[in-house]
């Protein structure tokens, strides 16, 4: 009896995991054996996307036209996606990571060649967003965003107006100034400011980049790491001074109109954030169907109206001051829409993010690390 | 234990306040999912609008669906197999029972972080050894002169590996608690009953059961309740496509909570409320419905 | 017959290998190797830089842990005073908390401490800013609790009291009416029947008490990230930042998590020395 019970028991066990793990199928001789092979049932995919970075009914409308069951997830920062990664506890499919990032997976041989005859609605990317460093060839990559990084502050609460990225390291807002929590945008801040380039592979300039980030912490003009955490602070004014993407600045506008966001004299980082295919994706072409779905004009106009971030379609881009107009019924304030679509003037004084080699990766890690210390 | 014979104001104070600090937090969000703006500082008024948007959000109601039915099977699994191996374990010799029980309070005694990185190694590790077996071999059975194909799937970390994760640090508080209920049985009951022509099921269901029943229920109340608030080992072990309420929490408490957490949490807490109050009302009724037969 | 039984535990104890033992055994082996899986002592020679963190995470739990027993203790005792009556109800309260998710908690926690938040609120509407700044002179609109060192503490306070009192109050209330009694007989009063009596017998409760407070405050990661900004990393953000945060290096990680848990185990394998022959961990 006790046998049977234990017997009973690990059989249980053994079956559940199996049963999850395999099926078991008659083959019949007639039938071809290839065509198990194909994937029947129901299609899915996983996506890792930014926190607050889509329009969510857009998920719904492209399960309603597809078919497709999306488990949508989010990542935190680039850094982040790039552990979940890493760290082998992630099956996604497709994921949205930034430029430098992107450098980064292709190096390490983590993403896989797209097929852009699957995905038509890539014509509509603007020139300006394909060829660029991190995948010069068009191999990889659809655009879904870009912006620029700056600083968004509560009029309210300081004196006067912020031109510089001194703000964040000195002493005059005191506690109320948000560090943004990734190695790349605080060190690429702070570089900046010193007048270096955001791509310096110099170790003495970032550890110059670090002391004056360590200093100020040290002083305890930093009341926080945050991420995400930054749209509550803001809005609710807990904090002054933030640094942050420009759409989210948008969005924070929305709900509290005392603030405003500045690219600062010394210069900016720009970005572009882009969809990409892993390696180890088990649903390719829901895959592409789905960075087809979101390279479309109607797709790319309804998420600039949503997530405030720019769309690097063209045709998106250009209608979206009259897509505001008719939504809204009053026209589009050209002071957001050139924050959320700077002008080329702009972006000239800002700065691209390229991959940084192994060794001045480690050293971001490092300082990183030390800064929480 | 009543030492003297009234309790103290200071001492009905004391456990006013510090009551007051546990619950007050609970209130404030409960009361802030009846608000009707989006904030957690600004009242603007009763409305339920975030109950009727819950039930509209697939994420929470998914993530809600994950930790009960993680917290209901774990505590099932840890249950039965906690009670039969603390019957084990207690039949065993010392020497055996010793380093055993020292390893079944790892989990236990163990910082959470520690369980859920150990474990979220241990499953990656496994299951790139399995995805590999899977991609490279296919298993042919012919069973009575069919053939069977079994095609082996490629894995990765979610249910099946959270629930693993509960299941384990859920047993050690089952045993915890049905170990001293063993202690303090008489060892001779159940040879008595034997002698007397019980068989061993016989023997285990009519005399050990119910000796040892309220070790087994505070046991799986105890593992029932660490699943639901369980976050770290969950964070670690559930990879990138399931996600417990937990889960979606802390992803939350990033960019805002929205008050339709605060509605579910309303909803899980209220459930709980009334099913407590129901059991201790019948339980005080039973007590009472027993004194009278008494007298 | 006896020791057939004892084969109950076998899938039990081949579990155990698999999802207890095996897995630490990964960590070991992460601990002690490179990206590239050789072997090196490097992560172990670079722990001398976290100190610091592991200085403030331990001095952090072991405030919170005293904290807890200073609140817990007299808590217990207080509620084990109280009628028949309430103790039906009083493990059902102290458990109540914990079916509200702990993060929720803690946020609901950092929304009542935040510059703009309840308290500060309640201040201001009271005119204790005004007052201040009118006596002292300065120009203060709120206190500054979050991102303080002061509200993670209170964090894990609030969040890891209920795990002091469940086992006190367990062992207070199993205490013999009559051992109380008789001592009171025997001239004792009630300051010594508290010291030579109640206290001693209390012991076990108040070890495993401890240890269910101090483990988890050492090494939280959520309740420092809302509560103390993220600033000052505590040992669980160290950790989970090599793990699935911005610095990923698992076999760092391991190696830290590896020296928290020696370091643990060692506290509490010398607490526990003091409760030798006292029953082990007590919980309901």
């Amino acid at each position: 009896m006790k046998k049977l019970a234990i017997a009973a028991l690990a059989c249980v066990l053994v079956g559940g995991f199996c049963f999850s793990a395999c099926t078991i199928e008659r083959i019949d001789p007639e039938a071809d054996s290839n065509t198990t092979a194909t994937n029947t049932g129901k299609r899915v995919l996983n996506v890792c996307n930014w926190g607050e970075y889509i329009d969510e009914d857009l998920i719904a409308q492209f399960q309603e036209e597809t078919g497709i069951t999306v488990n949508y997830q989010t990542a935190e920062s680039n850094e982040s996606l790039y552990s979940l990664l890493k760290n082998g506890g992630a099956n996604y499919d497709v994921i949205c990571p930034s430029d430098y990032m992107i450098s980064q997976l292709i190096e390490e041989d983590m993403l896989q060649p797209l097929n852009y005859d699957n995905i038509p609605n890539y014509s509509y990317i603007g020139d300006q967003f394909k060829n660029l460093a991190f995948d010069p060839n068009n191999e990889y990559t659809v655009p879904y965003t870009w912006g620029t990084l700056g600083i968004i502050y509560n009029k309210t609460m300081v004196d006067g107006e912020i031109t510089s990225w001194s703000s964040l390291y000195d002493d005059a807002n005191k506690g109320n100034v948000l560090l943004i929590n990734n190695s790349r945008d605080a060190f690429g801040n702070a570089l900046i400011y010193l007048g270096y380039s955001v791509n310096t592979t110099n170790e003495d300039e970032i550890r110059q980049a670090y002391d004056l980030i360590a200093d100020a912490t040290r002083r305890g003009v930093f009341q926080g790491k945050v991420m995400d955490e930054v749209f509550n602070k803001m809005e609710q004014g807990n904090a002054a001074i933030a640094t942050y993407y420009a759409g989210d600045y948008l969005s924070m506008y929305e709900n509290n109109s005392d603030l405003a966001y500045v690219i600062p004299e010394e210069g900016a980082n720009w970005f572009v954030d882009a969809w990409c295919v892993l390696k180890s994706a088990q649903h390719v072409s829901e895959a592409e169907e789905w960075i087809n779905f979101m390279a479309s004009t109607d797709a790319s106009l309804a998420n600039m109206d949503y997530i405030w971030y720019a769309s690097p379609n063209t045709q998106a881009l250009e209608k979206y001051p009259e897509y505001y107009k008719e939504t809204y019924g009053e026209e589009l304030d050209p002071e957001l829409y050139e924050i959320m679509a700077p002008s080329a003037d702009v972006l000239e004084k800002c700065e691209n993010y390229v991959v940084l080699p192994q060794e001045t990766r480690n050293l971001y890690n490092d300082l990183w690390i030390q800064l929480g210390l | 234990m009543s030492l003297n014979k009234k309790n103290s104001l200071g001492n009905r104070i004391l456990i006013g306040v510090v009551f007051f600090f546990l619950y007050a937090p609970i209130l404030l969000l409960i009361f802030y999912s009846f608000n009707a703006a989006d904030s957690s500082v600004v009242w603007k008024g009763f409305s339920l609008r975030w109950y009727a948007k819950l039930f509209q959000n697939q994420l929470i109601i998914k993530s809600v669906y994950n930790t009960l039915l993680v917290s209901v099977l774990a505590t099932l699994i840890a249950t039965v197999v906690g009670t039969l191996s603390a019957i084990g374990l207690y039949s065993m010799r010392r020497k055996f029972r010793e380093p055993l029980l020292t390893i079944n309070n790892i989990p236990m005694m163990n910082a959470d972080i520690v369980t859920g990185v150990a474990m979220c190694l241990f499953f990656v590790a496994a299951l790139s050894g399995w995805n590999y077996l899977a991609s490279h071999y296919r298993l042919i059975i012919d069973l009575f002169g069919t053939q069977y194909r079994v095609t082996f799937h490629q894995l990765s970390l979610g249910f099946g590996t959270l629930l693993i994760a509960h299941i384990t640090f859920n047993i050690p508080y089952v045993i915890l608690s049905v170990a001293p209920k063993l202690r303090q049985m008489d060892k001779n009951l159940v040879d008595a009953a034997q002698d007397l022509g019980c068989t061993w099921p016989q023997a285990f269901f009519k005399v050990i059961l119910p000796e040892i029943m309220p070790g087994i229920v505070s046991g799986a109340l105890i593992a029932f309740t660490m699943s639901v608030d369980d976050f770290v080992i969950s964070y670690f072990t559930a990879g990138s496509s399931t996600s417990t309420l937990a889960m979606q929490i802390y992803s939350m408490t990033k960019k805002g909570v929205t008050p339709e957490i605060n509605a579910v949490s309303t909803i899980l807490f209220g459930v709980v409320l009334v099913l407590l109050i129901i059991v201790n009302v019948r339980e005080i009724r039973a007590e009472k419905a027993a004194a009278k037969r008494v007298y | 017959m006896k020791n057939k039984r004892s084969l109950l535990a076998i899938p039990y104890v081949g579990w155990m290998a698999f999802f207890v033992v095996a897995p630490i055994i990964m960590v070991v082996i992460y601990a002690f190797t490179t990206a590239d899986f050789s072997f090196t002592g490097e992560n172990f020679t670079r722990m001398g830089t976290f100190t610091v963190i592991f200085t403030r995470s331990f001095k952090l739990a072991i405030i919170a842990t005293l904290v807890c027993l200073l609140i817990g203790y007299p808590l217990s005792y207080a509620m084990a005073k109280e009628g028949k009556g309430f103790q039906r109800v009083a493990m059902l309260l102290i458990m109540l908390p914990m079916w509200v998710n702990f993060l929720l908690r803690t946020y609901s926690m950092m929304s009542i401490m935040e510059n703009n938040g309840l308290i500060n609120q309640f201040f201001a509407a009271i005119g204790l800013f005004d007052l201040i700044n009118n006596v002292f002179g300065t120009d203060i609109h709120y206190f500054k609790m979050i991102g303080t060192q002061g509200a993670v503490v209170v964090g894990m306070v609030y969040n890891y009291l209920p795990f002091m009192v469940l086992p006190i109050y367990s062992t207070l209330i199993k205490m013999d009416n009559t051992l109380l009694e008789a001592a009171q007989d025997l001239g004792a009063d009630t300051a010594t029947v508290f010291r030579k009596v109640i206290l001693p017998l209390s012991l076990p409760g108040i070890l495993s008490g401890v240890t269910m407070v101090f483990v988890p405050s050492v090494s939280t990661f959520a309740i420092s990230r809302l509560l103390g900004g993220g600033i000052q990393m505590l040992l669980g953000d160290l950790i989970e930042q090599q793990f699935l945060g911005g610095a990923y290096n698992p076999h760092l990680g391991s190696a830290i998590a590896l020296v928290m848990m020696v370091i643990v185990v060692a506290c509490m394998w010398i607490m526990n020395r003091f409760g030798e022959g006292e029953e082990q961990a007590v919980m309901l």
